[in-house]
């Protein structure tokens, strides 16, 4: 079947079954690798992309269950590094192997939009659904609420203990 | 012969290569006769003619290749960092770039072991300062003063108000001799610019917005996406498939049998390749689609009869059983046994366990004009290579490797099982192919963390000294041969600390893959160890620390001029204790009821780290107990320098939440041989809500060479926070998970 996406702003038409999960037509079929496969049954977030604001996990969008809504992955939240959570995340410094990060990230714009002074406790509930298998989350913590203050909304509750980029003897 | 970790590798001979490219740069490389020594993997690793690592092009842009696989430990910007400060350039004017692999050019590119940093260190420091002494060279020679005259800093040289670029020099330094590496100065530590200054990692920017770096996003033109279907039970061989049938469905091109070497009984080691079914398609989605109307019949083998129920059933028999081996007896433990004012026995186990990096196996190969090419995440390519040539039956130089980022390690892939797979596939289906494995795939056919049971007694004297030690330690394997990664060492502690020490063993048979994961051994032994010794201070009325470090004390001295015996350096471990001891505010607390810390430490991978994490116990009813890890401080001792301190911190962090996953949710059983756990449900990882707000890492600097971090974290955070969860509860669980006692994250 014929299926028309809005992935980042730019309309493709895509030839694919319509119980072909989001993510696989993003990587395999629009080349969008950004979006990782993890779980494949929602369970670790590492496919969170944005469908109309919100965020769901690609593995278990159907294409059919896409419909018109607009979709936004990590590419789309800024090509160059630029959104506040992609700046927040480099220099806190967050990822290890990286792999997961994207979801994270995804989970976090998708929060700050709808919440841009989220408490510790917010990110927690927010993010509760993306596994990082390297433990970074303090750092994650960190990040989402380095990328409030970038984005101009400030913050509240800090997160401690992450550490990051402190030089030491 | 000294450890590696009292000193460093030293390169015995050596001297530099330099080496026109195109477009106009120069490479330096290090040429050495190299002992390398992987500590706690075997053989010495010999690189007779490394070179290529460093490329400074005309406008002064400096590219430094990172030899070894990068899986998140970070080792892809601390390598460089090494090269860099020695080459007196700026951080921010390198281009750091995954060298190729070619072991014959880079010495050992492997990652596993936490040896990155121990074998590393000063070679990859001699690089640097070796490109150093040739700008200079070149810069003298141009200005016709001594060398000896001539400074650097940020790329230039600098003589009496002259200055050159790296740039500028770049031509002229491909003309000069080689340095002598014995004979550079390297910098004082108090000299480093970068070394020991937090760096951002090098792929940060790649991976925050989105560019296919990984393995799983390999491209090629004409490529097909696999996916391939193996027996549930390990060893089984395929009798027969319905590949017309598969053939005809959605988007599949081709379905075939693939044949791995034959199996018979129940080894200790099985092959790397197994029997399977290949479905290739234009997505993976369809392949995946396709295998669900895959029709099988297999011929199952001898491991059909595997069952963990079995396997637990079999271990109490054994345990009342003589042992068959004794690997360690010091002194009389029977007698000491008689004379022990108290005697406690224990019975520990912990189970089989799934590495489970995000990124699942998968590996991209194509073979043309009989060459072999695959791009892979492997943590152990040279392996790799020498078994695709073996088991494809071509010349190993025929098999071309490119490293590329993995979504993890954790020692999944230090196994090559997925790369010869899709090695394999590529070469019967004539096109290029990336081979994926589905979260199932890589969780029913890991090579598990092996499980194993522990029965342990000990004796105390009046004072409540130990005065002896026994553990009957049952595995899996046949004979004298441990499964891998299922074996304890003889040395292992308390061994050495107690005058009445015996380890003995026995073993039954497994029929299912092990390797290592993640501190192997030592992330199941520091839970059984440490866990006791908290039983055992109980017993003597001791604290914790206090006891740990009476014990600690009664290391027996080694001989003037004799070598350091293996395992635990008492002083060292003092060490770390105190310091953990000392930040955490061990014994100093008032706490209320249902809120307690509790210690471990452990020697792992030339590491000495001591852990304390504060908990909260809230019991709902007798069997649901909800924890929250309160705070986490961790104390290391890992030498005298932190190399990235972002990512020591980082790495240290997470080695602890991964502990506490192991400890809480993480469990593989088998029934009839089959794995009975699917996906993440089912072997559960510490999400952000369960993990502690904060985790302090404090390090102990001490005149040791420096050494790795990717493992040595890990292992006391068990027992740190089994021990507080008895202190805070007095529950006392001896049996990994702590899911399976009524046990979950608050």
């Amino acid at each position: 079947m014929a299926f028309k996406l809005n992935v980042n702003g730019r309309t493709s038409t895509v030839d694919a079954p319509a119980d072909m999960p989001l993510l696989w037509a993003l990587r395999d079929i629009l080349d969008l690798r950004g979006t990782k496969y993890g779980c494949g049954i929602g369970q670790c977030g590492a496919c969170t992309v944005h469908l109309a604001g919100q965020p769901v996990r690609a593995c278990i969008t159907t294409l059919e269950m896409v419909k018109d809504r607009p979709i936004t992955t990590l590419e789309g939240l800024s090509p160059d590094g630029t959104h506040p959570v992609q700046i927040a995340w480099q220099e806190i410094d967050v990822a290890q192997c990286g792999y997961c990060q994207g979801g994270q990230m995804m989970s976090a714009a998708a929060l700050l939009v709808r919440n841009p002074k989220p408490s510790d406790r917010d990110i927690d509930t927010a993010l509760n659904g993306n596994l990082c298998r390297c433990g970074t989350y303090l750092r994650i913590r960190a990040a989402v609420h380095k990328a409030a203050e970038l984005a101009g909304a400030g913050t509240t509750t800090r997160s401690a203990g992450a550490g990051a980029l402190r030089d030491r003897e | 012969m000294k450890r590696i970790e009292e000193k460093p590798m030293l390169e015995r001979r050596s001297f530099l290569k330099i080496s026109l490219l195109a477009g106009g740069g120069v490479m330096f490389g290090l040429t050495a006769e190299h002992q390398a020594v992987a500590q706690g993997r075997g053989a010495p690793q010999v690189a007779p003619d490394p070179h290529n690592f460093i490329k400074v092009a005309p406008d002064g842009t400096v590219t430094i290749l990172a030899k070894n696989p990068e899986v998140g430990q970070g080792v892809k910007t601390m390598l460089p960092m090494l090269i860099a400060d020695e080459l007196d350039v700026d951080w921010k004017q390198c281009k750091i770039e995954q060298a190729p692999f070619d072991e014959s050019k880079y010495n050992m590119q492997s990652a596993g072991g936490s040896t990155a940093t121990p074998v590393n260190f000063m070679p990859m420091r001699q690089v640097g300062a070796a490109g150093r002494a040739l700008f200079i060279a070149a810069a003298a020679k141009t200005w016709s003063v001594p060398e000896s005259e001539c400074t650097t800093s940020s790329g230039r040289v600098m003589h009496q108000g002259k200055s050159l670029s790296y740039g500028e020099l770049t031509a002229k330094v491909a003309e000069l001799p080689a340095p002598n590496l014995a004979t550079l100065k390297l910098k004082d530590p108090s000299e480093y610019k970068i070394i020991g200054h937090s760096q951002t990692q090098i792929d940060l920017h790649d991976i925050v917005t989105g560019k296919p770096i990984f393995a799983i996003d390999m491209k090629l033109p004409g490529m097909l996406h696999a996916s391939f279907e193996r027996c549930p039970v390990l060893g089984g061989r395929v009798v027969s498939a319905n590949l017309d049938d598969i053939r005809k469905l959605p988007g599949v091109k081709q379905a075939f049998v693939v044949k791995g070497p034959d199996v018979q009984g129940i080894p200790t080691s099985y092959p790397a390749l197994v029997d399977g079914v290949a479905i290739l398609a234009d997505t993976w989605w369809q392949a995946q689609q396709a295998r669900r109307a895959l029709k099988v019949q297999w011929d199952e083998g001898a491991a059909a009869a595997g069952s963990s129920t079995a396997f637990a059933q079999k271990a109490a028999e054994l345990s009342k059983q003589p042992p068959q081996r004794t690997l360690r007896n010091d002194g009389d433990v029977d007698a000491a046994f008689k004379n022990a004012a108290k005697v406690v026995e224990a019975a520990y186990s912990y189970p089989f366990i799934s590495h489970a990096p995000l990124e699942p196996q998968g590996a991209t190969a194509r073979f043309e004009n009989s060459k072999m090419e695959i791009w892979t995440n492997s943590q152990q390519p040279g392996s790799g290579r020498r078994q695709v040539a073996q088991i494809l039956g071509i010349p190993q130089d025929d098999v071309v490797l490119h490293m590329v980022r993995g979504g993890g390690g954790f020692g999944r892939r230090l196994t090559n099982d997925y790369m010869i797979e899709a090695a394999a596939i590529a070469k019967q289906a004539g096109v290029p192919v990336k081979l994926l494995w589905s979260r199932e795939d890589d969780m029913e056919h890991d090579y598990y963390r092996p499980g194993g049971f522990q029965y342990l007694k000990a004796g105390l004297d009046a004072s409540g000294k130990i005065v002896a030690w026994q553990n009957h330690f049952i595995s899996y394997g046949e004979g004298e041969n441990f499964v891998a990664s299922g074996a304890l060492q003889p040395f292992e502690f308390p061994q050495r600390f107690v005058p009445n020490y015996a380890l003995h063993s026995s073993v039954q048979p497994l029929g299912l893959r092990t390797g290592a994961l993640r501190a192997p051994t030592s992330n199941a032994i520091a839970f059984v160890i440490h866990s006791f010794l908290d039983e055992l201070a109980q017993a003597a009325g001791k604290d914790a620390v206090d006891f740990r470090m009476d014990l600690l004390n009664q290391a027996p001295a080694v001989p003037a001029g004799g070598s350091a015996p293996p395992g635990v350096n008492a002083e060292r471990m003092k060490g770390v204790l105190q310091l953990a001891a000392e930040k955490s505010g061990w014994g100093k607390k008032t706490y209320p009821k249902g809120t307690a810390m509790g210690i471990g430490f452990h020697f792992s991978h030339q590491g000495y780290f001591a852990e304390v994490a504060e908990v909260t116990v809230t019991s709902t009813g007798a069997n649901s107990h909800k924890v929250k890890v309160n705070k986490v401080w961790i104390a290391a001792d890992v030498g005298s320098q932190i190399i990235n301190p972002s990512g020591a911190d980082n790495i240290c962090q997470g080695g602890v939440i991964d502990g506490m996953s192991e400890l809480m949710n993480q469990k593989i059983t088998i029934e009839k041989g089959r794995v009975q756990q699917t996906n993440f449900h089912q072997h559960g990882m510490m999400r952000m809500a369960q993990a502690p707000p904060e985790i302090e890492v404090h390090y102990l600097k001490t005149a040791y060479g420096p050494t790795g971090l990717g493992e040595p974290a890990l292992p006391p955070i068990l027992p740190a926070v089994a021990n507080a969860i008895f202190n805070a509860s007095g529950k006392r669980v001896r049996s990994l998970p702590f899911s399976d006692s009524g046990f979950s994250w608050a």
